[in-house]
């Protein structure tokens, strides 16, 4: 891959400003207290102390790297304090709701493509369903979903299936309806049915639309159930790490829940991406 | 005959590109004199190299051999001081432009003052037989219109030199008739210095006062035909025995050029 | 009550039957503009008609009456977070986020280099999970709407980069050599072809923007915010069971946020007229 060492160098590029920046942030909070001990710092002082701080305004990466050991590896998977426990929170409510909000997304592009009277009336609304910032009613639907019973799991992943179907719906719709005209007349030559027609020449033409809306998706599942995780003051999850963090002003922690996150991320991202290159290219369409 | 001075020149040219499979000989060895008011027609299959001599000659590849001068500079001092106008096998128009502003391109660029544009745009647009389309957009005219759009972009700047790549490759052979006769008209009352590249033997025959034929694998030259046609030619002179016989001639070329395979 | 349910029931088939008829209308833009409309106001109709049929807790779900009851009394509210949130959060974020990654755009373009690392970099930072930063933006820039803000212009500038350079790369090799043969330099060239040909990928970006701007304040306000906002409005109602002020704000939320799509979108249709997908 010729863009590997491009990706390294910004990367790199990339944690030597994080040290540099982490510096600059925590030295005003070094200065008062070397102040108060009436002492002043050398430079190099002055920089050790801003890398080591227990509540830095910006932790450094390796005080980050610390905590992530120290939360994940050094204690049991069933402990309340590990973050690998948080994690496995946030991912059962973000899987399910992806899988739910995929199932919704296909069935609607599917019956938005071949019934006119959903395409004119169901499009629209799917796109305005979007403007309703449900990310802002999350507590809302926690509270409310928790009355009539409903708790737990299910409500987040209810918020990442609403996330998550918009990008599939509208993806998926595109998708079904790229093959051309041409392709799509010679499937009438040959007397297809509209099931053949969909099985054998839409489905596999929106195979890439299909993985791509997919990545979208997992990505938007997992902010609803990170954002899902917060309001009444839940106590499980990256969300509720986030928060709790925030409360008690422990910096690092919320900068080593925020890592877990993107680690999640990425790592869900990359494993739908595996899927993708697998699968297209047993089609020939890689 | 028109004065024997020398236009383009291209002596040993050479142009060998590196690819991942080894080496690719596009040009070897070329040497060839353009004068004056000729119209030069390139024809050979693909990979001979007349593409790839034409963007030499415009300065968008540089020869790894060998040289080549335009009005007797090199290609790079011809190209920044506008001696040419160049069609591509597309029209290539900015659909966010319209007819008039696309021709107004190149000399805005040029900073050529207001008034002096309108002139021109004008004048190239009656040439091309495209009056009054100057307000209409790229995408409300035909194939064929908007290649005539494109030919008149590049003559609105007075260049002496014309360089065309296949501009008629993808119309029908009826409007490419017509674009043949045009073009030949259009020559004729402007007495560019015109390279043509084409696929076409009809088209070369017909339209050049010489023809250049090339040769793949390294590309080079097989032929130089002198055409004695006259310099004014009717559709119907393409079915009288000397332009059959030059057809002969380009064909025979082509095919010794193709015999190495 | 009885009456209701029947009135939910009667307006859902209604509703159903007038867009099928419309359906097998010839397509015009009264028809498309009508079936939505329709399918809404049924929505609305079938709502009000069930949680007043089966009299549904009106705190945990208000009848869409109730809701529009409550915005009437609560206008002085419903603008003051919409000018805490929309105006001064959402708004500037969106602006100096957008500048800023058009701008990081143009800068990287003469460096390919950069662009090879940034790419890939930028796509997989989009995809994180940027609302988790809110805390950390209070952190850095306290309670006010400039923490807002400071979510905002992250969570918009790279969706908005990745977008701008793809679009700079848009313009095809044969349009960059015809302006190699008029000699032009490399900002004429910027100006009078690649910018051009990179709107529709720039509004692209600039219209998903407005929806991560305008969720991404409101999300920003549950982490610390003055006693004012969308947001912090939403989630001291949620506290006090005040269900049908969440729906007021929602309503706000939501026709802001179709409101600031629909003017990039109309932007968009004047500036890429010439574009295949506005012609069609």
């Amino acid at each position: 891959m010729r863009n590997i060492i491009p990706i390294l160098t910004v990367v790199g590029l990339l944690i030597v400003i994080w040290y540099g920046a982490a510096v600059a942030l925590n030295a005003q909070w070094a200065r008062d207290v070397a102040a108060r001990a009436d002492k002043t710092l050398t430079f190099s002082e002055l920089v050790a102390d801003t890398w080591s701080q227990e509540k830095p305004k910006l932790p450094a990466p390796h005080q980050v790297g610390a905590e992530l050991w120290k939360t994940t590896v050094e204690k049991k998977v069933t402990s309340k304090r590990s973050l690998i426990y948080h994690t496995w929170v946030t991912f059962s409510a973000t899987f399910l709701g992806f899988v739910m909000g995929t199932a919704l997304g296909t069935l609607l592009a599917v019956g938005i493509v071949f019934n006119r009277t959903m395409d004119m009336s169901v499009m629209p609304w799917v796109i305005a369903s979007q403007t309703i910032p449900i990310l802002a009613i999350a507590p809302m639907i926690i509270v409310v979903l928790n009355a009539v019973g409903l708790s737990g799991l299910l409500p987040k992943a209810i918020i990442s299936m609403y996330l998550s179907f918009f990008p599939v719906v509208v993806g998926m719709v595109k998708g079904l309806r790229s093959p051309d005209q041409m392709q799509l007349d010679q499937m009438r030559t040959w007397n297809a049915s509209g099931w053949q027609t969909f099985w054998k020449l839409r489905l596999p033409s929106s195979m890439p639309y299909f993985f791509t809306s997919l990545k979208v998706g997992v990505a938007a599942s997992l902010v609803g159930a990170i954002v899902g995780e917060m309001p009444t003051g839940a106590v499980a999850g990256l969300g509720a790490r986030l928060l709790a963090g925030s409360y008690y002003g422990q910096t690092v922690q919320i900068w080593s829940a925020l890592l877990m996150a993107a680690a999640l991320a990425a790592a869900m991202v990359g494993l739908i991406g595996l899927v993708q290159r697998l699968t297209l290219k047993r089609m020939g369409m890689a | 005959m028109n004065d024997s001075q020398s236009v383009i020149s291209a002596s040993n040219l050479d142009l060998t590109f590196q690819t991942n499979d080894g080496p690719v000989h596009a040009l070897k060895d070329v040497n060839l004199e353009i004068h004056k008011g000729d119209f030069v027609s390139f024809i050979g299959p693909s990979g001979c190299g007349k593409t790839t001599f034409l963007r030499v000659m415009a300065d968008l590849e540089q020869p790894t051999g060998g040289s080549v001068t335009i009005n007797g500079v090199s290609p790079e001092e011809a190209r920044k001081s506008r001696a040419y106008g160049y069609v591509f096998q597309a029209a290539g128009l900015y659909p966010w432009r319209t007819i008039g502003g696309n021709i107004r391109l190149p000399l805005e660029i040029m900073g050529v003052p207001r008034a002096e544009q309108d002139q021109r745009v004008k004048r190239v647009l009656d040439l091309v037989e495209l009056s009054g389309f100057e307000k209409k957009f790229p995408w409300q005219l035909s194939g064929g219109m908007q290649q005539r759009a494109s030919i008149a972009r590049a003559l609105s700047f007075d260049a002496d030199i014309l360089l065309m790549d296949e501009p008629f490759g993808a119309l029908d052979e009826i409007v490419r008739d017509h674009l043949n006769e045009q073009l030949l008209k259009l020559w004729a009352r402007t007495e560019k210095t015109i390279a043509f590249v084409t696929h076409s033997i009809p088209e070369a025959v017909y339209l050049s006062t010489k023809i250049v034929v090339m040769s793949p694998r390294p590309g080079r030259i097989a032929d130089v035909i002198e055409s004695p046609l006259p310099r004014e030619r009717p559709l119907e002179i393409r079915e009288t025995p000397e332009f059959l016989e030059i057809a002969h001639r380009v064909r025979e070329g082509l095919r010794a050029g193709h015999g190495d395979d | 009550m009885m009456g209701w349910v029947l009135f939910a029931i009667v307006a859902w088939v209604a509703g159903l039957s007038l867009n099928v008829w419309l359906a097998r209308q010839r397509p015009s833009r009264g028809a498309s503009l009508a079936a939505p409309l329709v399918f809404g106001v049924t929505l609305i109709a079938v709502w009000e008609g069930v949680v007043r049929g089966f009299e549904i807790n009106q705190v945990l779900l208000p009848a869409p009456s109730v809701i529009a009851a409550r915005m009437a009394t609560s206008l002085d509210i419903l603008w003051i977070d919409f000018v805490q949130t929309v105006i001064k959060g959402a708004l500037s974020g969106y602006i100096i986020g957008c500048g800023a990654a058009f701008l990081t755009a143009l800068a990287i373009d003469r460096f390919p280099f950069l662009q090879r690392g940034l790419l890939p970099v930028g796509n997989f930072v989009a995809a994180l999970p940027i609302i988790g930063m809110a805390p950390i933006m209070v952190m850095w820039f306290g309670f006010g709407w400039q923490s807002k803000a400071a979510i905002v212009v992250v969570m918009v500038f790279f969706p908005m980069l990745v977008n701008t350079v793809q679009g700079l790369q848009a313009s095809d090799a044969m349009q960059r050599d015809l302006m190699r043969t008029y000699a032009a330099g490399y900002w004429r060239t910027l100006l009078k072809l690649r910018l051009p040909a990179a709107m529709p990928f720039v509004f692209n970006g600039l219209k998903i923007g407005t929806t991560l701007a305008l969720i991404g304040a409101i999300v920003a306000e549950f982490f610390g915010s003055p006693v004012l906002g969308m947001g912090f409005r939403i989630s001291t109602s949620v506290g006090q069971l005040a269900l049908d002020l969440v729906w007021a704000e929602i309503v706000v939320a939501a026709i802001a946020g179709s409101a600031f799509y629909g003017i990039m979108a109309l932007i968009e249709g004047r500036v890429t007229f010439w574009h295949p997908s506005q012609r069609n």
